[in-house]
């Protein structure tokens, strides 16, 4: 059986115009969506508050449980439903992250029980401190930076022989950013400029194939937070997870189409062949770029819809993730490979 | 070819000992180790205290002052005001001439631990300026979180959780996970009591009332003791007028037990050593007629008055407590104070039954994505589909078979990660098998096309895998409890489909081509 034919020849390289602009009106649109929203729906995880599942054994009304938390100081918590509608389960949600040293738990139970009749069963209780959510904040920063630059850095000690070249150059940035972060200078500036000047110095150094790769995880990272926060979903420690994972595996794709790349150009002399050189590539292996991630896709649907609540947002990011990271690998990372090689 | 090369054993050896390693996880045999539940599958309480370390410098600082006091009390050296301030150094006053060098005198023999500031003088006044050296105050905040990790552990112990998992997290903060736990709020309230206890006289000279809305006496402070009224359950606040001064603390017990008062009350013995009981008789002795508080974490429990003098060193603290408070009390008194306080600064409590329910969704999702995946890959791929599902199986058995035998712990976002690991998993076959397609179209034969396809896609799939194994590492390294879960699953999952993709398929695919002796290949 074959999804796609093997003669199949798209002109991926002279739409690259089309691909471009597509990707920037998402990375706009995402840029924009954070703005308004002042940064990501960060969860409690990250801004420290508490959060509690809590399950009745029928079914009850948003506002009852509402009038119990007020009577207990509780006026501004978030409840909202979670999962099916049949499993009558409430997600409650205060950025008072104090209380559940002195029983919070316990007279949220109480109160909700009074208000609503019902004996509820608390089924989980999170409760991260302000300074713990800085914390975790910063670290999960520093470690999309830090895979970032060690992803890069394999990928040009692999593809261009200048793994000391490249390593030194991210060497060099890991530690002003460690050292600057010891100053207390705002992490997303320092990571920022960190990235920026990585761009920079790869495009004067013509670490293409390195290059290109950063642009296209960069352009995966803030598409997925961008559709995050577009969605107003929340941002939590499982999605950081889903990130690297995504910074990790969207390479894949990425790396099928490059080794392709290098193994076509071999016998190129001349520059106005790499067009054709590359085009060529793309679509001898789009087949496998595009089964790889429909493989990992069927999982992860299976995930969504079968995994449960929790696990939820999870899945979500990494669909979206692998959605963003296949089309990134085509239609962003080889035209940018292409761009800085015809310098 | 014959059957049984070298890479064939290899093989075999693996798998088998992966299916050794897995089988204690489902039937009770040998080696005994199951797979490590994390607390959001199996139900149970993760914390992290922060200990207030500095509260033990700040105690440290206020002993040394009491001290130096004495000290020159005892030498006879008048001094205009010792104090602690809000830097944790000591200011010390005194008039120049003899005062001046009976303190220097004091503070060169005896506290040549201090490291003194050059005096300053106003009017006549000499002030000092005194501090702990830096390298004692972090010995001193070491030490806090050290003996509050003991204590902690001592409780925990004594309230009986199976298998709980105690450490020191960075500076000051220490990690619980204490799993299966049936009544968290209570275990909370148990482990974060500083459990201070001491007896301390109450001040009858001057007005409570006046002190309470004013400034209390030099020496005295205002603390409440907590009134529950038994018929409606109301609470209600008295104000005490306490003298600051220690006369026995909780340091010195032996024993803490629950016993009953004559109306059935429960309230909590508490017995002496020797020196403590030497003590109580003093001090009892000393202080007839008056009104000694028994003060807890800076609530007074009860302020009786001392009829006698009390030989022994056995005393008993009163409260209206519940059955569950006196036994949690004498626990803590028992494992003795925390040095320092301690706020829960991250809490994570998952009730068993939703634990279970992740397990089982988590399964289903397992079941259903890697059932989808092996069909895909037999449909699209035929034959070698099959090859790609039995290799599939194999990484799942070794992924597992890698938990039990590391013993790391299996999370939520871990399933995740297997399940994750099954859809890269084929990856790898997807790869080789598509160049294989393209070999056998460039007209090679079936066993030339397999060779070539595996030869030139090996490295491709290697750099594939290499990156997302240092996401892994990275998120590893992140790790909170359950996203390490997640990047160890990752990255044996990883590890798992190189080696089955790469070793595991290629010898199948070549026992295959060999037995059949044929020329085509179903791909």
């Amino acid at each position: 059986m074959q999804l796609i034919k093997s003669d199949i020849n798209i002109d991926f390289i002279g739409k690259h115009n089309i691909g471009y602009a597509i990707s920037i009106i998402l990375i706009l649109l995402s840029i924009g969506s954070l703005i308004v929203h002042k940064g990501p729906n960060y969860g409690i995880d990250f801004v420290g508050g508490t959060l509690i599942q809590i399950k009745f054994s029928q079914e009850v009304a948003v506002g009852k449980i509402r009038d119990g938390l007020s009577n207990v100081g509780l006026k501004d918590a978030s409840v909202q439903n979670f999962g099916l509608a049949e499993d009558h389960e409430f997600l409650i949600r205060t950025s008072n992250s104090e209380m559940t040293s002195k029983g919070l738990s316990q007279s949220i139970a109480q109160a909700v029980k009074a208000s609503t009749g019902i004996d509820p069963e608390i089924r989980r209780v999170e409760m991260v401190g302000p300074q713990v959510g800085k914390d975790l904040r910063k670290s999960a920063l520093l470690a999309i930076f830090y895979s970032l630059l060690f992803i890069t850095i394999y990928i040009s000690g692999r593809f261009e022989q200048k793994l000391i070249l490249s390593a030194v150059t991210a060497g060099s940035l890991m530690t002003a950013v460690y050292f600057l972060s010891v100053f207390n200078v705002s992490i997303i500036v320092l990571i920022t400029a960190a990235l920026v000047v990585t761009l920079i110095l790869f495009w004067v150094l013509q670490l293409k194939y390195a290059m290109g790769a950063i642009v296209a995880l960069l352009h995966d990272v803030v598409i997925t937070v961008g559709i995050f926060s577009i969605l107003n979903l929340d941002f939590s420690l499982p999605i950081i997870a889903a990130l690297l994972t995504i910074i990790g595996y969207s390479l894949n794709d990425t790396i099928i189409v490059f080794d392709r790349i290098r193994e076509n150009i071999k016998g190129a002399k001349t520059a106005s062949a790499l067009p054709l050189l590359f085009n060529k590539s793309i679509n001898e292996t789009l087949s496998r770029t595009i089964l790889t991630s429909l493989t990992t896709l069927i999982v992860l649907f299976a995930l969504y819809f079968l995994g449960g609540e929790i696990i939820h947002n999870f899945a979500f990011a990494m669909i979206v993730g692998i959605f963003v990271g296949t089309y990134s690998s085509i239609f962003v990372a080889s035209p940018i490979v292409l761009a800085v090689s015809k310098r | 070819m014959k059957p049984f090369t070298f890479k064939t054993v290899l093989i075999l050896c693996v798998v088998v000992a992966a299916i050794v390693c897995l089988l204690p996880t489902f039937f009770n045999c040998w080696p005994h180790k199951k797979i490590n539940l994390g607390l959001d599958l199996q139900g149970g309480m993760h914390l992290i205290l922060e200990v207030q370390n500095i509260k033990a410098v700040e105690a440290e600082v206020e002993r040394t002052v009491q001290e130096i006091k004495k000290r020159l009390r005892e030498k006879g050296v008048k001094h205009l005001g010792i104090s602690r301030l809000n830097d944790n150094s000591i200011l010390a006053k005194f008039q120049s001439g003899e005062d001046k060098s009976g303190f220097e005198t004091v503070i060169s023999k005896d506290f040549e631990n201090l490291v003194t500031q050059t005096p300053h003088t106003d009017n006549n006044i000499i002030s000092y300026k005194l501090a702990l050296q830096e390298k004692e105050i972090d010995t001193i905040k070491k030490m806090a979180t050290e003996q509050a990790l003991e204590t902690i552990r001592n409780r925990v112990d004594e309230f009986g959780v199976s298998e709980p998992d105690i450490r020191i997290q960075g500076e000051n903060r220490i990690l619980l996970q204490l799993p299966g736990i049936k009544d968290p709020e209570r275990a909370k309230d148990l482990i974060g009591k500083t459990a201070q206890l001491t007896f301390q006289l109450v001040d009858e000279d001057a007005d409570v009332n006046l002190a309470a809305n004013g400034t209390p006496p030099v020496g005295d402070e205002i603390l409440y003791q907590n009134k529950v009224d038994p018929g409606s359950g109301t609470s209600s606040k008295v104000a005490f007028l306490i003298q600051k001064r220690i006369l026995l603390d909780g340091s010195l017990l032996t024993d803490a037990r629950v016993e009953f008062d004559q109306y059935q009350q429960p309230q909590v013995g508490i017995a002496f050593n020797r020196k403590g009981a030497r003590i109580f008789d003093r001090i009892t002795g000393e202080n007839i007629h008056k009104r000694l508080a028994i003060v807890l974490d800076k609530s007074v429990y009860s302020a009786p008055t001392i009829q006698d003098r009390i030989a022994g060193g056995k005393a008993v603290i009163t409260g209206s407590f519940t059955l569950n408070e006196a036994k949690d009390l004498a626990i803590a008194l028992r494992a003795g104070s925390l040095p320092a306080p301690v706020t829960i600064i991250e809490e994570r409590t998952v009730g068993p039954t939703l634990g279970a329910d992740s397990v089982r969704m988590g399964l289903v999702s397992m079941v259903i994505g890697g059932l989808l995946v092996i069909l895909f890959m037999v449909i699209y791929y035929k034959g070698a589909g099959l090859i790609a599902d039995l290799a599939l199986i194999i990484n799942i058995i070794l992924i597992g078979g890698g938990l039990a035998a590391f013993q790391a712990t299996l999370t939520l976002p871990g399933i995740a990660g297997i399940i994750l690991t099954i859809g890269m998993a084929v990856d790898a076959n997807v790869i080789i098998f598509e160049r294989i397609r393209e070999e056998l179209r460039a007209g090679k034969t079936a066993l030339a096309s397999v060779h070539a396809g595996f030869d030139r896609a090996s490295l491709t799939i290697l750099d594939a895998n290499v990156t997302t194994l240092i996401a892994a590492l990275v998120l590893y390294q992140f790790g909170t409890s359950q996203i390490k879960g997640f990047a160890v699953t990752l990255g044996l999952g990883i590890v798992a489909s190189l080696f089955t993709a790469l070793v595991v398929s290629k010898i199948i695919f070549e026992l295959v081509l060999k037995r059949k002796q044929s020329s085509t290949i179903s791909i």
